[in-house]
């Protein structure tokens, strides 16, 4: 340990107190932060798989749906009918404060017709159609995928961070700071014992002197 | 904290083009040297500011440090979609990587 660095006087001894205070004060605050962090990712973990796991699933269908149309039309028709969207997604970002992690929420706005395809009908296949409208209904459930995602990986930072510090708190800082006070404590009681031995010993001479006592 | 952010998709054309339809900026790259730099592109704001990037797990596969990169910052969200040839269950995998990150050992 640092014992040797430290000086044993009993402002040292007040300093290291005051520190180990407030380092308890803060493991104890930490622990606490941690343990609800810990909850609430728990709580959205799932939710995050089950959502990538859906997501995964309808993206597949969606695209299954769009290689068929693919296979129906020839590849320029459909080059074509999805050369130039009629709508533009707009996300605007607003955080929400989660245990002091700012996590991002989107809200999206589709500008222009959300319900129109893009192409005329004459050209193009239904099946297009199908695989178009499955996307539109699977992109809810993407950006939500989106969201959760960020929240879970930021918690998954701050959780660590704190996790780190709780740690040190405990299985450093604080058991240091123990043996340095200890250290302090004993070189003090240690000068104290010293000082009384000398004190007898001036008494015994001086009593010595005064009366030619023998004790 | 709301003006208006876009959404990118980027992988190859095949999984990409129909996201234009929803109006989502859809970026086809063919190989990882060309979705590394419309990576670090997107991140710099080159292009304008987009909310989520949704990059196709093939793509995301070859480059493992880009998409590390993204991990820690809010905007914009690096998300990984199965592209066209099915998952690869690399979104799976990152979740779980962060889950293990957060609680220390193995959750699921």
């Amino acid at each position: 340990m640092a014992s040797t660095a430290i000086k044993p006087t009993r402002m040292e001894l007040n300093r290291l107190r005051a520190r180990l205070k407030t380092a308890a004060r803060g493991h104890k605050l930490l622990k606490d932060k941690r343990d609800e962090l810990m909850r609430q990712f728990m709580l959205i973990v799932k939710q995050n798989k089950e959502l990538r796991e859906l997501v995964e699933i309808k993206l597949s269908n969606a695209q299954g749906a769009l290689s068929v149309a693919a296979a129906i039309m020839s590849p320029e028709a459909l080059e074509q009918a999805l050369l130039y969207p009629n709508r533009r997604v707009e996300v605007g970002i607003s955080y929400r404060n989660l245990m002091g992690v700012n996590v991002p929420e989107y809200d999206f706005r589709t500008q222009g017709d959300s319900s129109a395809l893009p192409y005329g009908y004459a050209m193009t296949s239904g099946e297009l159609d199908d695989a178009i409208s499955n996307l539109t209904e699977t992109f809810t459930d993407m950006l939500e995928l989106a969201r959760i995602e960020k929240t879970v990986q930021l918690l998954a930072i701050e959780i660590e961070k704190t996790r780190r510090r709780v740690n040190a708190l405990e299985y450093v800082m604080i058991p240091e700071l123990q043996t340095n006070i200890k250290y302090i404590r004993m070189k003090l009681e240690e000068n104290e014992r010293g000082n009384i031995t000398r004190l007898m010993k001036v008494k015994d001479a001086i009593l010595q002197e005064a009366h030619d006592y023998e004790g | 904290m709301s003006e208006n952010y876009k959404i990118a998709v980027i992988g190859d054309k095949d999984s990409v083009t129909a996201f234009k339809v929803l109006g989502l900026s859809a970026f086809a790259c063919e190989d990882a040297a060309e979705a590394k730099q419309l990576l670090r592109g997107l991140k710099r704001g080159d292009k304008g500011s987009y909310a989520v990037i949704y990059i196709t797990e093939q793509l995301a596969a070859e480059l493992p440090d880009e998409v590390a990169a993204f991990r820690e910052i809010a905007v914009p969200a690096l998300i990984l979609i199965p592209s066209k040839g099915g998952s690869l269950g690399l979104g799976l995998d990152t979740l779980m990587a962060a889950a293990e990150r957060a609680a220390g050992t193995k959750l699921f």
